[in-house]
């Protein structure tokens, strides 16, 4: 049979038939038809920009701001524009740290209650971790701005702590530490407990290593430093640090450190929701770690506490730090809902431009590449660790 | 071997120096041999030799870098149409059986005649009901892969894969993931299937059947045909040192 | 903790458990559970005494009736508040037929949403204002439970029931709207409960279709398609919700000023737009569970990428990732609630302004968690639900 013989390939292909050809001609269409939806808006945008007669540049950034805002670094409204995006940026990192670690303490807590053997501590956690997540947390943070924090009493009738904390409608005021002349002292007993440390550390690696034997190699170090700087602390004349009490000036506190409502307001609602889903994390990745592991290693005579830090944790963590990265950007993310409170972080500093200059493009621009820096970094760093703990455990 | 010029009248699949490479690793090395018409030839060889990759090369689950496959006149390209036809004329069973967990076992088989023939779907039914009961499981039409056992799975996608009324049937170690007990239900079906005339390449690691069904045995080891001859020649008197070693380890078991 | 039924023929020896019994092993098994327990009941002690305090003797809640209407519905007039009982009753019907037909989702749905709608009712009862919803919202049970009965088993009435769902979304916003003779209720009088509602299910409905084309494309072998895919999910997903709210609400009317959308199609669009990404990774997700063979026997059959796709692929890809897509519905949900801030009236906008009504000032704690009430029974029994999926499919 003639047609069975081989003819040469390529060339007899038509071109609306042949897959190379079709890839290629389908996804130049697809970018045709992005570039040219991409160009309608953009030529609708300059026609709409000439109707506001504004341009697009970012020239403005140079211009003096002119408006105030209420915290974070040194900033006057005499500053340009840039360094009040500036300030606003700091805010929301600001606040995104303590939030997170706030929020990971609370989480760790309660997720941990979750699983305990007391059936009232069992179930306030649960009853805790339903109802917050349950709540959208814009409702919650104006819930504890508007209903809790603005309610408190006058600064004349603070709620007073200890002595040194005070708490009012306001905002709250710690006190802060101080450093004294006596400092360098301590600093020098630190320094010096460092090093028996880790001399300590060695020797103790060295000796398990000899023995053949695993176990804890900063179990000397440890307590040995945690010794020194205690003997240090009080040895120091006149102690290192004194607390800078807030006082009552006038018709305010002055000195100490102050938090305002908006930011006590935002981070309360932020660390109290996310707080509770980073308890469902850590909940479910230590439950993820199968009872057979648990009684396999009280099968090896491992005790309670090297069951948990040998065998528990480690595998526990691996499955924790995904979701609790995703934590972590949704938290970082949820601080745009100052807004709401009137927090400047850098959406609501940006928000403010925006209404300023008009030129709400550039800078809604800078906003999105704030958060997604912001985003990327902290995923970047979280995928990082979470390839060491995969190599550490396996 | 046979000549490759003599056997293009009445060959239904030719293959010339097919080369395929996964990245920088060389999986098919010139590949040169055809196969008739309603010729059954058990490909064998050590695991990693390139036999399976060979059989997926037929109906385009790989995609050969260099060389030449001719199937039924139909030469395996990027042409978009002739990809189309050449799956419509070899059907293919997989060692996993790659049911469609979501579909009963009559849409298994019902639905490429379906979609891809166009057939009515009381026409494909009833097609489908016959090859079942060709099969020996027309009784489970109604249920679904995950409810039968692994041999009635595989039959299901031998069933399936006739439904296409293919010219080649294509079997990737259709045995290999079955329980002992089950196996020769399935083997029963494929020395069925080789009875009516059906071209058939099969991948296996059984030799009993190989012996008793091919009218050839082919050796694959590191990409290459090291050997291929009729059974009693293959399994008797082999020629190639490799050879030999493979079949002394494989009957031993 | 359940009483053990005794059983007549051999009990276990360590099983009469008695209060007493019980407390000491779930309370006070050891010394720190034990302090535990103590701090425990001094803290609920304090929080309870402090809450029922204010509930009970310094809480105005006469706010919460008065102000009944618009956490519900906002300010859809009065007189045509009938047409938002006929879209509820569709879909109680063809929520009961559903959860007749097919069981499973729809069923434990139809029970959900049952017994919280019949339980309001009876509250509600005890309100002698609101008549009329009381018998609304109690017929409208009578309707969800008289449907389920009826679809009990009526396979055929599938395809009429699976159109019925598709048209129920341009018939809501029809009857809402108003047509023919109709007075028009326009978008900017629907709020409160209502839009909440419309919000999030115009998020997950519209952007199902987009996600998974999305997550397709996240998984295309084109690099084109891949990379644009990727872009869009990463760049969505790494943003708050509040810029691309606020972005619909300034851009929109610069890149598209032919086209006049009010606030709240721009809201829907900028929600849609976000929570397509989040559906695109859920989807994703499902597509990365399906094995390579299931691919290679559909085009061993000569099914081609579409076919493949939408009769293989997707339909196992899909049935894994319900319980995250009602995940990604409950979190849209509560996310509706960000509207308030480009100043639409949501239930919590209503909150809002409820609080700054010079009738009822200084009452936001009591506003707030009248609001807080009905997002925790929305959210809470959705995720309830959606567990209860969960642990019937033995996932997770």
């Amino acid at each position: 049979m003639e047609n069975n013989l081989p003819k040469s390939v390529s060339e007899k292909i038509p071109f609306w038939r042949d897959v190379r050809v079709l890839r290629v001609l389908f996804q130049v269409g697809f970018l045709i038809g992005i570039l040219l939806l991409a160009g309608i808006l953009y030529m609708n945008m300059l026609r709409g920009l000439r109707g506001l007669g504004l341009t697009l540049n970012l020239d403005f950034l140079n211009d003096e701001a002119g408006f105030g805002i209420s915290e974070g670094i040194a900033y006057e409204p005499s500053d340009t524009y840039l360094r009040a995006f500036w300030v606003g940026v700091i805010n929301t990192i600001k606040v995104s740290i303590i939030g997170i670690v706030c929020a990971t303490i609370l989480g760790l807590v309660v997720g941990i209650a979750r699983l305990s053997s007391n059936w009232l501590v069992r179930n306030i956690a649960a009853i805790y971790v339903e109802c917050f997540r349950n709540i959208p947390l814009l409702l919650q943070i104006l819930f504890w701005y508007t209903a809790v924090i603005l309610q408190l009493p006058s600064v004349r009738q603070s709620f007073t702590f200890f002595g040194g904390v005070f708490i009012n409608q306001r905002g709250v005021y710690l006190p802060s530490p101080q450093a004294t002349s006596g400092v360098q002292i301590w600093l020098g007993c630190l320094a010096g407990g460092v090093i028996l440390a880790v001399i300590l550390y060695l020797v103790r690696l060295r000796k398990l290593r000899q023995m053949e034997q695993p176990g804890f190699p900063a179990k000397w170090a440890l307590p040995a430093f945690l010794l020194v700087a205690f003997v240090g602390w009080f040895l120091t004349p006149g102690r290192p640090f004194t607390w800078e009490l807030p006082a009552l000036k006038g018709f305010n506190f002055a000195g100490g450190t102050y938090l305002s409502p908006e930011f006590s307001a935002l981070l309360i609602g932020l660390v109290i929701y996310t707080g509770a889903f980073i308890a469902e994390v850590v909940r479910s990745g230590i439950q993820a770690v199968a009872k057979g592991q648990r009684e396999a290693a009280k099968a090896i005579g491992l005790n309670e506490f090297q069951t948990l830090r040998l065998i528990v944790l480690p595998q526990a963590l691996r499955v924790i730090a995904p979701p609790l990265t995703s934590q972590y950007l949704n938290l970082t993310k949820n601080s745009s809902l100052a807004v709401a409170i009137g927090f400047p972080d850098l959406f609501n500093v940006g928000n403010t431009m925006m209404n300023q200059t008009g030129q709400s493009i550039p800078i809604f621009g800078m906003i999105m590449m704030s958060y997604l820096i912001i985003s990327l970094t902290t995923s970047a760093y979280m995928n990082w660790y979470n390839r060491r703990i995969n190599q550490i455990g396996r | 071997m046979a000549d490759l010029e003599n056997t293009l009248d009445d060959s239904i699949i030719i293959c010339k120096d097919v080369h395929k490479w996964f990245d920088d690793f060389h999986v098919l090395k010139g590949i040169t041999t055809a196969f008739k018409k309603g010729e059954k030839v058990v490909i064998c060889g050590p695991s990693g030799s390139g036999k399976s990759t060979f059989i997926r090369t037929i109906n385009r689950l790989e995609i050969h870098q260099r060389g030449r496959i001719i199937v039924d006149g139909i030469e395996l390209s990027d042409d978009l149409r002739n990809i189309d036809r050449i799956r419509q004329e070899v059907g293919m069973v997989f060692q996993q059986f790659n049911l469609f967990p979501h579909l009963s076992v009559l849409q298994n088989v019902t639905l490429s005649p379906i979609w891809v023939k166009k057939l009515s779907k009381s026409e494909a039914e009833s097609e489908a009901l016959a090859l079942l009961e060709r099969v020996g499981i027309e009784e489970q039409a109604h249920k679904f892969p995950a409810q039968i056992s692994g041999g009635q799975q595989q039959r299901v996608a031998i069933a399936r894969a006739l439904a296409m009324q293919p010219k080649i049937m294509l079997f990737d170690e259709p045995t290999s993931a079955l329980d002992p007990e089950m196996i020769n239900e399935v083997l029963d079906v494929m020395r069925e299937l080789a009875a009516s005339g059906m071209t058939m390449l099969v991948v296996t690691h059984e030799m009993g059947f190989a012996r008793e069904v091919a009218d050839r045995v082919i050796f694959m080891d590191e990409g290459a045909i090291v050997e291929e001859a009729a059974p009693g020649v293959f399994f008797d008197n082999p020629q190639n040192e490799r050879t030999q070693l493979f079949i002394s380890q494989t009957l031993q078991h | 903790m359940e009483e053990q039924a005794p059983s007549p023929v051999m009990k276990p020896p360590t099983k009469s458990k008695g209060i007493l019994r019980w407390t000491k092993e779930n309370l006070f098994n050891t010394w720190y559970n034990a302090l535990f327990t103590l701090l425990a009941v001094v803290f609920l002690y304090v929080v309870f005494k402090g809450l029922l305090t204010w509930a009970f003797t310094e809480a105005n809640w006469g706010v919460i009736p008065a102000n009944l209407q618009i956490f519900l519905v906002g300010a859809y007039p009065k007189d045509e508040i009938w047409r938002v009982w006929i879209v509820i009753y569709t879909l109680g019907l063809l929520l009961g037929l559903s959860a007749g037909i097919w069981g499973g989702l729809a069923l434990r749905l139809a029970l959900v949403i049952g017994g919280v709608g019949g339980g309001v009712g009876i509250i509600l009862a005890f309100f002698p204002a609101a008549l009329s919803n009381r018998f609304g919202l109690l017929g409208g049970v009578a309707l969800l439970a008289g449907s389920l009965f009826l679809g009990r088993g009526r396979k055929e009435l599938r395809l009429w029931v699976l159109g019925g769902w598709l048209l129920s979304f341009p018939w809501t916003m029809i009857w809402l709207h108003g047509f023919a003779g109709l007075p028009t209720v326009f978008t900017s009088n629907w709020g409160g409960l209502l839009l909440t509602l419309i919000l999030a299910a115009v998020g997950i409905v519209v952007s199902f279709p987009l996600g998974v084309l999305l997550a397709l494309g996240r998984r295309s072998n084109l690099p084109a398609i891949k990379w644009f895919s990727t872009a869009y999910i990463e760049t969505v997903r790494g943003v708050p919700l509040v810029t691309i709210l606020f972005m619909a609400q300034i851009m929109v009317p610069i890149f598209l000023p032919d086209f006049r959308l009010d606030k709240i199609l721009r809201a829907m669009l900028g929600i849609t737009l976000f929570s397509a990404a989040y559906m695109a990774e859920n989807v994703r997700g499902g597509l990365q569970a399906i094995p390579k063979g299931q691919h290679e026997a559909a085009h061993a059959l000569g099914l081609n990428y579409p076919l493949t796709m939408l009769l293989i692929v997707l339909p196992q890809a899909l049935r894994s990732v319900i319980p995250a897509i009602v995940g990604q519905f409950i979190s849209l949900f509560k996310d509706t609630s960000l509207v308030t801030v480009i100043g639409l009236l949501d239930l919590l906008g209503i909150a809002k302004t409820v609080i700054a009504n010079p009738d009822w000032l200084g009452l936001q704690a009591e506003v707030y968690l009248f609001a807080a009430a009905i997002y925790f029974v929305f959210s809470y029994s959705m995720s309830y639900i959606s567990q209860r999926i969960e642990d019937a499919l033995g996932v997770g």
